[in-house]
């Protein structure tokens, strides 16, 4: 049965992936082909385009991906604790409050030196 | 193992068939209800004879059809594989999420039982949750591959609100888990089907309220719909991250958004509302708290699951229209304060909660 556990899995991807690329090519195989020099151009409110947007952007962005690693992995480790905590007991239960202790001083850390706030 | 394999792909045709096309009436119904609440007259066009009703048809064959005769154009300087490659990454994981969702309970067919759930996997609500966050690629890949500015910032803001309300969203679930002591959907739906104090059904939503609003806020903010709609606002990013497409990828993106819709009703209504379970309808048949009973054969049990979970589904949906209507965009200091300010300190002092309250009930 384990073997066989991710069978529909793999039949559940190859027909949502048949269904995928059926979509993504009906409108190159429908669709008419007509383009023009000013269809191509990349929208930007009716102005002539400058340059490419591929620049720099607010750090604040990197900031939060970074926060959301640490917290995301902290929190991967609570599942199998959730998943035996009826068999841990109390012995469980005082490990993971220290735990989650730490990952709250995290927060408060981050959120005392400035990092979740948006001006 | 031939029929084993014959099996699997109808309950997933019978599952993506009900899915899509539900999927594309949503897009109606949303027209429908802001008609409703702005109170006006709308979507009232497409008529078949003069039915208005037959609109929900006409989005469902029209719309697709449309959309696919229409000219696929990608920018000039954009990057042309990825350009192609994001709105099947934005909607493959979610069409495979629905794997795991159980709709019913055991239909028997002659001798053989079969388990209404396309994939019974031991990791069960871990995966929705891992398909769930894959969207965050098409986002992404959407948003920069367009070389558009309107929709580089549309992507940056999606992936910044998509980890961020994941957080929360795993801890919702968390508390979940330790309810029930399983990752299964199916069985947390099989131990919903138990009473409390005699006659009210052990449902998700009286053991864990905090988690299911948890859930559903972050779940409509994974959606990325309204107030949540940040990374497509219209009125400041034209479309966000799908300002550069046309046709048919227009479309995949569309959809992915009724689609996750979808699965957050259904990972709701089957974490907190029972899933397909019907109050007092055992596998035999009805039997209510005073005491009466009516007997039932197993297909007639069956359907009515199926009926209850879908009307659950939609109930969500309707419940996601209706908040999409009513309440405006957040701002974004607003939407990140909400989610590690709020969200996820409340989830963690919900899981220390559940916790202590399962190990006193245990002892006690």
């Amino acid at each position: 049965m384990s073997e066989n556990q991710y069978l529909p899995v793999l039949l559940m991807f190859l027909v949502a992936g048949g269904v995928v690329a059926l979509m993504v090519n009906a409108g190159r195989i429908f669709g008419p082909r007509n383009r023009t020099e000013t269809k191509l151009e990349p929208f930007e409110c009716g102005n002539e385009s400058s340059g490419s947007a591929w620049g720099r952007f607010s750090v604040r962005f990197y900031l939060t991906a970074i926060l959301f690693i640490i917290f995301d992995v902290e929190v991967v480790f609570m599942y199998p604790w959730a998943l035996v905590f009826r068999e841990l007991g109390w012995f469980g239960m005082s490990a993971m409050t220290i735990f989650v202790s730490i990952l709250a001083l995290g927060l408060v850390y981050e959120w005392r030196k400035g990092a979740l706030e948006w001006e | 193992m031939l029929i084993e394999i014959v099996i699997i792909l109808v309950k997933i045709l019978a599952v993506l068939g009900m899915v899509m096309p539900l999927a594309g009436a949503l897009g109606w119904i949303e027209r429908k209800g802001s008609a409703l609440i702005h109170d006006r007259i709308g979507a009232n066009r497409a008529s078949i004879y003069g039915f208005a009703g037959a609109g929900l048809v006409n989005t469902l064959v029209a719309d697709p059809l449309k959309f696919a005769t229409k000219e696929d154009v990608i920018p000039r300087g954009a990057d042309r594989l990825l350009h192609t490659i994001a709105p099947c990454i934005n909607l493959f994981p979610v069409l495979v999420a629905f794997a795991v969702l159980p709709f019913g309970d055991v239909l028997l067919v002659g001798d053989r039982e079969i388990n209404l759930q396309i994939a019974p996997l031991g990791i069960g609500v871990m995966y929705v949750l891992a398909m769930m966050s894959l969207g965050v690629y098409g986002v992404v890949l959407g948003g920069w591959a367009s070389n558009n500015r309107w929709s580089l910032l549309g992507g940056i803001r999606g992936s910044a609100q998509m980890i961020s309300y994941e957080l929360p969203m795993g801890l919702a679930i968390i508390a979940m888990i330790l309810t029930y002591g399983t990752l299964d959907l199916q069985e947390m739906a099989r131990a919903q089907g138990e009473l409390i104090w005699g006659w009210l059904p052990a449902w998700g939503i009286f053991y864990q309220p905090v988690a299911f609003l948890i859930l559903l806020v972050a779940g409509i903010a994974e959606s990325k719909r309204i107030p949540f709609d940040l990374p497509e606002s219209e009125s400041e990013l034209i479309s966000g991250y799908f300002t550069e497409y046309s046709g048919i990828k227009h479309l995949m993106f569309f959809m992915t958004d009724f689609v996750e819709v979808i699965i957050v009703s259904g990972l709701v209504s089957t974490l907190f509302f029972g899933g397909w379970q019907v109050p007092y309808l055992y596998s035999s048949g009805f039997e209510f708290p005073w005491g009466a009973s009516i007997a039932l054969p197993n297909i007639a049990i069956v359907l009515l699951q199926i009926v209850s979970f879908t009307l659950k589904i939609v109930f969500f949906c309707w419940f996601q229209i209706m908040i999409r209507w009513t309440i405006p965009r957040f701002r974004y200091d607003q939407l990140m304060h909400l989610g590690w300010l709020g969200l996820l300190p409340i989830g963690f002092v919900n899981i220390v909660a559940t916790a202590v309250a399962i190990l006193a009930t245990q002892s006690a």
